[in-house]
């Protein structure tokens, strides 16, 4: 690849990882942001390739999706925030809480 | 200005601190403030390995016993990165399980909910 | 064949397996609900908590401005000759024939700052010990556990997995094994190993990641690995300084079998690592071992 385009290639990830992680922070439910989080580390990976550096790549990518994004499932999970099971004993789904926004309610406030 | 233009990496580097920073500050859940400070991890080494690299040059692993240093980039930063990365997500996995502690008990993951119920807890005492 | 007809009974969903899936209920907007955006949220907080968020846009605004201001005044990204110091340069030139590896990167963590990946080892070891010390539950009876649904019946997961896990292996270990000679080393083939082994264990249970990896294995395997780090660069260290030869050559450099000491400790890190990430996801799951 000419130098060029990989001026422009960089420019444009960097222009995306700046997007993924404003989207991250002001999304309103927690699931949909811990996925953008999770390709925030893949966008992250790609770049560590670009500037030369193929340890630190090949560590983001082991690392970032597959540990880091799982154990935030796991624990939102645990906290009870991911509530909807898609199969049910008798044939019910019970969607209650589908990644709770900010734990704060809305109309409440300690003032 | 300077040399503002031509350090678009770093820039981008420091923007990405300040919008983990920012995402620390702002939000109460405590999630959320987790995402902030992976966020500024992340702008951290961003920054610092892109210091280490160099204009048309390759990575630092000596091919055909060629050890002269023009032709590779500076692996210095590098390997401190390497190093940063497996920590920040043991930082991560301790404080969620802090989390997950703190919401046993509080059954609340708002932070100024949580304050409040323990500072009435401890008036009760 | 079995094994088609179950693709195809799944593809039409048409399952008869325990449980019969549903599709979820659409949400309904209420459109006579209030619309509850940041203003009015802010109008209904107290006065500390506006400013609290007045003083932190400031301190935001002002950290942003000067690290900007700090950004411009550094020399040109990409340009050399002024990053090259002495340090550098003795790393890149004699460091394949001093420390014998071909990944100058390998050689500078494992051997010229080999204290560096100690801590970082023993940062990790802690980091274990401090998940197992809050989230570890002795008896059996836990009410709190959420259900978690149950993957290892699902048969997209089960197939998958047989086909990738024993990629991910040979991935990882070749990674491993090859820090010195190429991209990769210890961090790098002990997170790939170690997200290998959380995968077996999600999809197939306990009972087959429970074959290599039991709470003894993982106590054994981190202590070994982290003493036979220390013990082995100690004896460098005093060989080292005190001008003694050692019996571990450097080799010749390209072959599996060089670079001293760069190998074990590698495998020794990566060790580490593995048994790490799976602890941790092991404490996350079931607060047990």
């Amino acid at each position: 690849m000419t130098p060029e385009l990989t001026e422009i290639l960089k420019i444009s990830l960097l222009v995306l990882l700046v997007v993924a992680a404003v989207a991250s922070s002001v999304m309103k439910k927690l699931v949909p942001a811990l996925i953008v989080f999770t390709s925030f580390s893949l966008v992250m990976s790609v770049i560590w390739m670009l500037l030369e550096s193929p340890d630190l790549a090949i560590t983001e990518a082991a690392v970032g999706a597959g540990v880091s994004g799982v154990l935030f499932y796991m624990a939102l999970k645990r906290m009870e925030r991911i509530k909807r099971e898609y199969i049910e004993k008798d044939g019910k789904a019970a969607p209650e809480n589908d990644g709770e926004e900010d734990g704060c309610d809305n109309n409440e406030t300690k003032g | 200005m300077g040399n503002l233009l031509y350090n678009y990496e770093e820039a981008t580097a420091l923007i990405l601190f300040s919008i983990g920073f920012v995402t620390l500050l702002f939000h109460r859940n405590m999630i959320r403030k987790l995402i902030g400070m992976n966020i500024m991890d992340s702008g951290i080494y961003l920054f610092l390995a892109s210091m280490g690299y160099i204009y048309d040059r390759r990575a630092p692993i000596v091919e055909g016993g060629d050890t002269n240093p023009v032709n590779y980039i500076n692996p210095v930063p590098a390997s401190l990165v390497l190093t940063g990365i497996v920590v920040s997500v043991s930082v991560t996995a301790v404080m969620l399980s802090l989390a997950v502690r703190l919401y046993e008990r509080y059954h609340t993951l708002n932070l100024d909910e949580i304050y409040a119920m323990s500072r009435r807890r401890a008036e009760h005492r | 064949m079995k094994l088609k007809d179950d693709f195809k009974k799944w593809l039409s969903y048409d399952l008869d397996l325990d449980e019969e899936p549903t599709m979820p209920e659409p949400i309904e907007f209420d459109d006579e609900a209030p619309e509850i955006t940041i203003w009015h949220r802010l109008r209904q907080q107290g006065a500390h908590r506006k400013l609290y968020y007045v003083v932190a846009v400031i301190c935001s605004a002002v950290l942003a401005f000067t690290l900007i201001l700090t950004v411009s005044g550094m020399p040109r990204y990409g340009e050399d000759a002024e990053f090259m110091d002495t340090v550098t340069y003795e790393y890149l030139a004699h460091g394949m024939e001093y420390t014998g590896a071909v990944n100058i990167v390998s050689g500078i963590i494992l051997e010229y700052r080999a204290f560096d990946t100690l801590g970082e080892s023993f940062v990790l070891f802690c980091a274990v010990t401090c998940v197992l010390v809050l989230l570890r539950l002795d008896d059996e009876a836990d009410s709190s556990a959420p259900s978690y649904h149950d993957l290892t019946h699902d048969i997209v997961l089960r197939r998958t997995a047989r086909a990738i896990i024993p990629l991910i292996f040979v991935f990882g270990i070749y990674v491993l094994l090859n820090g010195h000679l190429s991209p990769g080393g210890g961090f790098s083939g002990g997170a790939v190993l170690g997200a290998g082994i959380i995968l077996l264990s999600s999809a197939y249970g306990e009972e087959a990641s429970g074959k290599f990896v039991t709470e003894r294995t993982f106590r054994i395997v981190t202590t070994s690995a982290l003493l036979f780090y220390c013990v082995g660069k100690s004896y460098t260290f005093y060989t080292g300084a005190n001008g003694i030869e050692t019996f571990i050559g450097n080799g010749r450099p390209g072959d599996i079998l060089s670079a001293g000491l760069i190998l074990p400790l590698n495998v020794a890190v990566g060790l580490v690592v593995a048994c790490t990430m799976y602890g941790i996801y092991r404490m996350f799951k079931e607060r047990r071992f």
